[in-house]
């Protein structure tokens, strides 16, 4: 039996949420994760927050165990931009590994499309370099733009492949009634949606949602009388080159090769075992990098599995099945935390309308930066 | 609201310093030998701290360039659309700018030139024939 398991998941409403708050989409979170592993808030001894950028502060666990009348006897923040889910998740497991903590509550959620009136686009930008890249106008969409026109030139990768990535997301996200965007759309609207940063049109750049999104890491010895299956955490790694792109010692390797090897590795697996994968996708070339730079694709095959279907729930790789941050939604941190909570209800069987077939083995993989930060997690139904 | 002006540090004021000069300064380790960009207290190759400064001679080929369309402040947008590079100097670092004189691609031959921004200068990169 493994050690650490994930006992509770939930996650709010997404999209546009009149009256919602960082705080009231942490709490809603929160407690909704403890509900479901059947947990009272006394019971919980560790608790580790994101960041937010509506209600910034230095200290969010604190400010959120406050708010909700939690008084852990371990409690962090992480600041890690969308890498951050999966960190939290990896630290929970090692706490409860550790025997820090029998119960870890990990929450996040952001208002970040009604608490930012449009401007989170620019205050986005702000994290790159103040000397070497913002001067030049550098938005986040055109970091990645830089990655996937090196990738394309590489590999060969065309923009109708992208397009087929966002093609998939949203047929997955028509299927979640939870989804932020569920109008579907077809290569051609992406094509011809508007340039954001070329080859990246609009519709191969993800959302700007308002939500929220918990688990609770429990140590298996603690979590005997579930109510749920039971999820292991079975492996976790990480891996980090650069932060800055300017900086980045390639445009088409990353860190999620290593952290990828070595989730899989601690979890005594390889890439062709894992039944669904839920993968970080900023943008289309994001998950597409990704996904080959993690070797569940050759290098150049990925854009052309996508526009195959390989990517969609019956296919090879169902990847992304609650539509990703794509088209289910991005709301800072919980946009990684949806990519764990949808792990969990497919492992659980729980992913009504999207269910992958039989899946057992789920990789989860969380990116901060521009492809800067990687961690990846591997959870299995015991 | 204006363009971000670079605030330099103790790390960076000498290669701003050069800017100003239209002089594009960078660092080489004196252990290992390698360049770096942008400058710091540090080798970021081998940890040693003893480095110096060199002048590049200021031709370097495009690595990657997109086409911004929807820029991050309103200062940007009435640029719209504009070239962001990363572009690989001769001289074997990497650094980022805007193309002027033309639109580059993937291996487009470009030269650093100087522009005023604020109370600084900053390295642009123009196409060379």
């Amino acid at each position: 039996m493994k050690k650490a398991v994930v006992t509770g998941s939930y996650s709010t409403k997404v999209g546009e949420l009149e009256g919602a708050t960082c705080m009231s989409l942490h709490t809603e979170a929160g407690l909704g994760a403890l509900a479901d592993a059947g947990l009272a808030v006394s019971e919980v001894d560790g608790l580790l927050c994101a960041y937010s950028f509506t209600e910034p502060h230095l200290m969010l666990a604190s400010v959120f165990a406050e708010y909700v009348g939690m008084k852990p006897a371990y409690a962090s923040a992480v600041s890690m931009g969308g890498v951050t889910a999966c960190m939290l998740v990896m630290q929970a497991a090692a706490l409860v590994e550790a025997g820090y903590c029998r119960h870890v509550l990990v929450v996040t959620g952001d208002n970040r499309l009604s608490g930012m009136r449009g401007n989170a686009v620019q205050a986005l930008a702000e994290v790159g370099n103040q000397q070497y890249e913002q001067p030049y106008g550098m938005t986040i969409p055109a970091a990645y733009a830089l990655v996937a026109q090196r990738y394309m030139s590489e590999f060969g990768v065309t923009s109708e492949q992208l397009a087929a990535i966002a093609v998939t997301m949203r047929e997955h996200a028509v299927l979640n009634p939870k989804a932020h965007m569920k109008t579907p759309f077809t290569v051609d609207d992406v094509m011809n949606s508007r340039f954001i940063a070329t080859p990246l049109h609009l519709l191969d750049c993800c959302l700007i949602s308002d939500g929220g999104a918990a688990v609770v890491v429990s140590a298996a010895d603690a979590a005997a009388d579930l109510k749920k299956p039971r999820i292991d955490i079975l492996g976790t790694g990480q891996g980090h080159t650069h932060e800055y792109i300017v900086a980045a010692p390639s445009l088409t390797d990353y860190g999620c090769k290593r952290s990828a090897a070595d989730a899989l590795g601690r979890a005594g697996l390889k890439p062709s075992d894992i039944d669904v994968v839920e993968i970080y996708d900023s943008f289309t070339i994001t998950l597409l990098a990704e996904l080959e730079s993690m070797g569940f694709f050759e290098r150049g095959e990925a854009g052309a599995a996508a526009a195959a279907g390989d990517l969609k729930i019956g296919g090879k790789l169902p990847c992304n099945t609650h539509g990703g941050l794509l088209s289910y939604g991005h709301s800072g941190a919980a946009g990684g935390m949806f990519h764990v909570v949808e792990a969990v209800e497919q492992l659980r069987g729980e992913a009504d309308g999207r269910q992958v077939e039989g899946a057992e083995l789920a990789l989860v993989h969380g990116d901060g930066g521009i492809l800067s930060a990687h961690c990846s997690v591997v959870l299995g139904r015991a | 609201m204006e363009k971000p002006v670079p605030r330099p540090n103790a790390d960076s004021a000498p290669f701003w310093e050069g800017c100003a000069a239209h002089e594009f300064r960078f660092q080489r380790c004196n252990s290992c030998g390698k360049p770096q960009f942008y400058s710091r207290a540090v080798c970021a190759h081998c940890q040693a701290t003893d480095l110096s400064w060199e002048v590049a001679a200021g031709e370097g080929t495009v690595h990657s360039v997109t086409t911004v369309h929807r820029g991050p402040s309103v200062a940007f947008k009435e640029d719209s659309p504009y070239q962001v590079a990363l572009v690989d100097m001769d001289e074997g670092f990497r650094f980022m700018a805007n193309v002027r004189g033309g639109e580059a691609e993937i291996g487009t031959p470009v030269r650093v030139i100087y522009e005023k921004r604020g109370d600084q200068t900053i390295p642009q990169v123009e196409i060379r024939g």
